[in-house]
């Protein structure tokens, strides 16, 4: 072998990669998610699957439509797999058996106007899966708060019938979440240590009332562990997060228990979980330095206590998260590292001489 | 009846002068952008662009009647800086589009006639009559004033070869 | 931050899983045989080219000055073997744009015959740092880094400044590189007394030499080397890219910043290359110009890996040609595949700053075509420099380069850690280098277009002057005219006034 006569194609330095691509880091959120998913399928039974398949259908339909009108080959894009999560994240924010359309409208509405809108991946301001599922609460509020309480979970064909409103839901089965509960007990004046719970709306394994991604706790959480694991994501949103919650909520719960849930009940309940490690750490909305992540993260987390506590909804995430995308450019203009041998203002740092002349 | 009619009248008394002051005060001189374009010009005046010296071009572009990339001697590189005092894009072709071209001397014509130095703007030409000219290519800005003077064509813009230090990379192309 | 980041403190840059060093760094060092012709470099330097002092046709022996330097930032270049000028003129310079660039074709005759020495001196003590820069300066070294700003200057600049410690950089954290990982095993004391000599050129009273903790055999080798020196301390640093770049290493060895747009001598330290160090000691010791260095060769398609003592100006094919090919590279890199330049093609010499060939395979490469920016941030993270890549970038691709400026372009190293890390497989170094050439480009025009506009406003004087002194001078014609005419009528009118 000569060196010979080769003529090689110069490109610029570095000629190393690390080997991961957008694609793959997709792959890997999506991975984590599994259990909790399959979790949730069980305790659900079918139409919780029917709808988490609708939901993803939907969503890369919605992607690849918007793909082909822009002028780009959908085929190649759709494989990033970053719609692929935008509708799996949707489907575990949905209530389980809620009808088909519901998870076609926002499967839709998360990529088109969500994402592909504002110019397709890494562009959009909002977290796409979020947007969807607020213009779904606030469209559709009442098939956006129909929960079910898991038991006696549906075959395959009689869940694909529930879930394309062939069936009757039975009435015994549906409930409210247990922020739910709480907030409707206050508004009738009942102070939480009177309120009666249901059974089934609380359940530290997690057979409880909500959504895949609310039942399913402690799996999501694994899944965001595992994800720090793999480096996908720091722990600066989640903690930052689940602390901006857990704090407000444990010294408001200690002046006042009758008034304020306690933070245990806070991080297990609704999307704190799922929204602290796979919803806010989104890359494209969330800010990129790591103070600034910290910043959001907190806001995040105190704006889910205060829409929780003071709020008309029960649950705050997907709004927390919204308001905070919406302030992640002004965070990413602030906040900014301090370059090497500069002051933070960005100034040349002053000469410090170690010895003088 | 009357109460609103005359607080909305006052209001509108109130903000008209504080419009008229403001107008005053902030009365930006009609020439101020002329004045920027006329110090991005090369300021040669050689008349390549077919105004009356750079003055003039600067007034044809502040206006609108002459292209942002009608000066020869600045090359691409002045007319994005135009364009971007302008608010208006460049696009490709054009002019300033084909690369630095600068005069060079083809000494087997030249017949030494001296046309070529009298009305080079900026005195690159050099030489003397019944001599061989040369361009200091230092001083050089590619107006192309000596190759119409020239009557045997002797002197006339070459592209200015390549080099290391003036090669760049390009700018690479991002997907969507 | 990574329980790595954590415990060894070093936030910034990456740390590629497979360094790529090893089995290359522990072959040992191989001398290259003569190939039949060099070709060396004119501008092997920061700074003007050198000056040929030879011609076409005459003989040259080894260490033989060829091309001596211009100005005062410059350094000389040496024939590496005895031989025939067969060419001054172009060849293609180790550059992606394939351009050509000036260098001396010596046809060798395989006598290596050695020419004479410059001045050795057993006791480079005894002189005063002026003369030890002067020898330096003699040799034609140069910042073997990669940097290549020649080191007399620098050490001259050091003395003046008053620095007070010598960083000396063993870090080589680009992957594959193993030069100085092989010259600190062989040659430990070579280093070592160059470092004392560079700090009596420099007044420094302090050395402190940062090995990565990848390189324990050099580690060990430097440690016994360096017994018996207290002012030279051996400190291992962590092994992580870029550790080698001067202000990353000043900033983990001393705990201090360079500012930005400032040298490191401006805080006191000055940054010299272990190999550096070795062409010191024998320039001042042994006479011994700088014409031969150690260059790794390395990559998937290499057959034989390992570090060559190779002369410089030799050209790749012939370097290639002694370690065997495996199979045809996909690319040519010279440097480190972090910051390396792909080279056109293998009829290219190399220069002194030339620490590493690699013939790299196609899967060694990974060129993937890039996708969008997901604003993951992982470039924020890796930049040593503290930068926004990914706002850089974008600002680029706007074409607002005074916005990129502003947000520290010129504080960029260029290091690669940002590319590196991207999943979307933005070219990032290549904005920064485009816009850095871009922003050059347009100060030079500008400078260019002050210098002209300077020349036509004079023209315009001139022009201007000439009129008037034309006028002025038609004016006192007429009027000397005048008074003739006058005159004339006058002597007429009293010739007849007298007639009448």
């Amino acid at each position: 072998m000569s060196a010979q006569g080769m003529i090689l194609q110069t490109v610029a330095s570095p000629h190393a990669r690390a080997g991961e691509s957008v694609s793959v880091v997709m792959l890997k959120v999506v991975a984590t998610l599994v259990p909790a998913t399959v979790y949730g399928f069980w305790l659900f039974g079918s139409p919780a699957f029917w709808l988490w398949l609708i939901t993803i259908a939907a969503a890369l339909v919605g992607e690849a439509v918007c793909l082909r009108w822009a002028g780009r080959d959908p085929l190649p894009l759709l494989k990033d797999g970053s719609a692929l999560l935008t509708g799996w994240l949707l489907a575990l924010s949905l209530p389980p058996w809620a009808p088909w359309w519901i998870g076609v409208v926002g499967g839709l509405f998360a990529t088109t106007l969500g994402k592909q809108v504002f110019g397709g991946l890494g562009n959009n301001l909002f977290n796409p899966a979020m947007i969807a599922r607020i213009a779904l609460l606030v469209s559709f509020p009442v098939q956006m708060t129909y929960w079910v309480v898991p038991a006696g979970a549906p075959g395959l064909f009689d869940g694909l019938l529930i879930t394309l409103g062939q069936m009757p839901v039975p009435d015994a089965m549906s409930s409210a979440t247990l922020l739910g509960h709480a907030k409707t007990d206050l508004a009738r004046g009942v102070d939480l240590l009177h309120t009666e719970l249901p059974g089934h709306a609380f359940n530290w394994v997690g057979a409880r009332v909500g959504s895949l991604g609310e039942t399913s706790t402690w799996l999501i959480a694994a899944g965001g562990v595992a994800l720090l694991a793999m480096r996908i994501i720091t722990w600066h949103v989640p903690v930052a997060m689940l602390a901006a919650i857990a704090i407000p909520a444990a010294i408001g719960h200690a002046a006042d228990p009758a008034r304020y849930i306690d933070w245990t009940t806070h991080l297990m309940s609704g999307g704190a979980m799922l929204g602290a490690f796979f919803i806010a750490t989104d890359y494209v909305t969330s800010p990129s330095t790591r103070a600034g992540q910290v910043v959001f993260g907190l806001g995040c987390g105190l704006l889910t206590w205060v829409i929780r506590t003071y709020g008309g909804y029960p649950e705050g995430v997907a709004f927390a998260v919204l308001l905070m995308n919406a302030l992640t450019p002004a965070i990413d203009r602030l906040i900014k590292p301090r370059v090497y041998g500069r002051t933070f203002g960005g100034k040349p740092a002053p000469l410090q001489k170690g010895k003088s002349k | 009846m009357i109460a609103p009619i005359a607080s909305v009248m006052f209001l509108g008394l109130v903000l008209g002068l504080i419009l008229g002051y403001a107008a005053k005060v902030f009365h930006v001189e009609g020439d101020a952008l002329v004045e920027e374009l006329i110090e991005l010009m090369p300021g040669t005046n050689c008349g390549q662009c077919s105004f009356p010296g750079c003055s003039g071009a600067a007034n044809a572009i502040a206006r609108g009647e002459a292209s942002v990339d009608c000066c020869p001697g600045g090359g691409r590189a002045l007319a994005e800086a135009i364009a971007a005092k302008m608010g208006v894009s460049l696009g490709a072709g054009g002019k300033a589009d084909s690369g630095p071209k600068l005069a060079q001397v083809a000494e087997h014509l030249c017949i030494g006639c001296a046309r070529c130095f009298k009305v080079c703007p900026t005195d690159a030409v050099i030489g003397a009559a019944k001599q061989i000219h040369g361009v200091l290519h230092g001083a050089c800005t590619g107006c192309g004033s000596c190759e119409k003077e020239c009557p045997t064509g002797a002197i006339g813009l070459e592209p200015v070869p390549l080099t290391l230090r003036d090669w760049n990379w390009t700018k690479p192309a991002l997907a969507g | 931050m990574g329980l790595r980041e954590l415990l060894n403190g070093v936030r910034w840059g990456v740390h590629p899983h497979d360094d790529h060093k090893r089995p290359a760094a522990d072959v040992p060092l191989r001398v290259m045989p003569l190939p039949e012709r060099l070709c060396v470099p004119l501008l092997q330097h920061v700074g003007a080219p050198a000056l040929p002092v030879v011609a076409v046709g005459e003989r040259v022996l080894r260490g033989q000055l060829i091309a001596a330097a211009q100005g005062s930032v410059s350094a000389p270049v040496h024939a590496p073997s005895s031989g025939v000028i067969s060419a001054i003129g172009e060849v293609t310079a180790p550059h992606p744009s394939g351009l050509p660039f000036a260098a001396i074709t010596i046809a060798l005759d395989g006598k290596d015959e050695a020419g004479d020495a410059l001045a050795p001196h057993a006791d480079p003590f005894s002189l005063s740092p002026a003369e030890v820069s002067q020898r330096i300066a003699d040799a034609g070294i140069v910042g073997l880094g990669g940097a290549t700003f020649p080191s007399a200057p620098k050490a001259q600049l050091g003395l003046k400044l008053a620095v007070h410690t010598l960083i000396i950089n063993g870090g080589e954290c680009e992957p594959y590189l193993s030069s100085d990982d092989s010259l600190m095993r062989v040659r430990a004391d070579e280093v070592i007394d160059g470092v004392r000599i560079l700090m009596h050129a420099t007044g420094a009273t302090k050395a402190l030499v940062g090995i990565e903790d990848n390189k324990p055999e050099a580690t060990a080798a430097m440690r016994r080397a360096a017994e018996g020196f207290a002012a030279i301390e051996i400190r291992p640093v962590p092994a992580r890219y870029p550790m080698g770049s001067d202000r990353q290493l000043v900033q983990v060895l001393t705990g201090k910043e360079v500012p930005s747009g400032a040298r490191t001598a401006s805080i006191g330290v000055l940054v010299n290359n272990v190999s550096t160090c070795a062409a010191i000691h024998r320039a001042v010791r042994a006479g011994e110009p700088l014409y031969r260095r150690i260059v790794t060769v390395n990559g998937g398609a290499v057959a034989q890996p390992g570090n060559v003592l190779a002369p410089i100006g030799v050209l790749i094919e012939d370097l290639l040609a002694f370690v065997g090919l495996k199979e045809a590279p996909a690319r040519l890199v010279m440097g480190g595949p972090m910051m390396g330049i792909a080279l056109p093609h293998a009829q290219v010499p190399t220069v002194k700053g030339c620490g590493g060939i690699l013939a790299l395979t196609a899967n060694e490469i990974t060129d993937v075509a890039p996708s969008a920016c997901i604003r993951c941030g992982s470039c924020v993270k890796a930049c040593p420099m503290g930068l926004l890549p990914l706002e850089l970038s974008a600002h680029i691709q706007a074409g607002e380069y005074d916005k990129a400026e502003a947000k520290g372009l010129d504080d960029c190293l260029a290091c690669g850690c940002c590319a590196y890390v991207c999943p979307s497989h933005v070219p990032l170094v290549q904005s920064f280098y485009h816009a850095k050439g871009e922003v050059w480009k347009r100060a030079q025009q500008k400078k260019r277009t002050e210098f002209t506009k300077g020349l036509a406003q004079a023209r315009t004087a001139r022009l201007e002057r000439e009129a008037r002194e034309r006028a002025e001078a038609a004016a006192r014609r007429k009027a000397e005219r005048a008074a003739q005419q006058a005159a004339a009528a006058a002597s007429a009118n009293t010739a007849g006034g007298a007639s009448a």
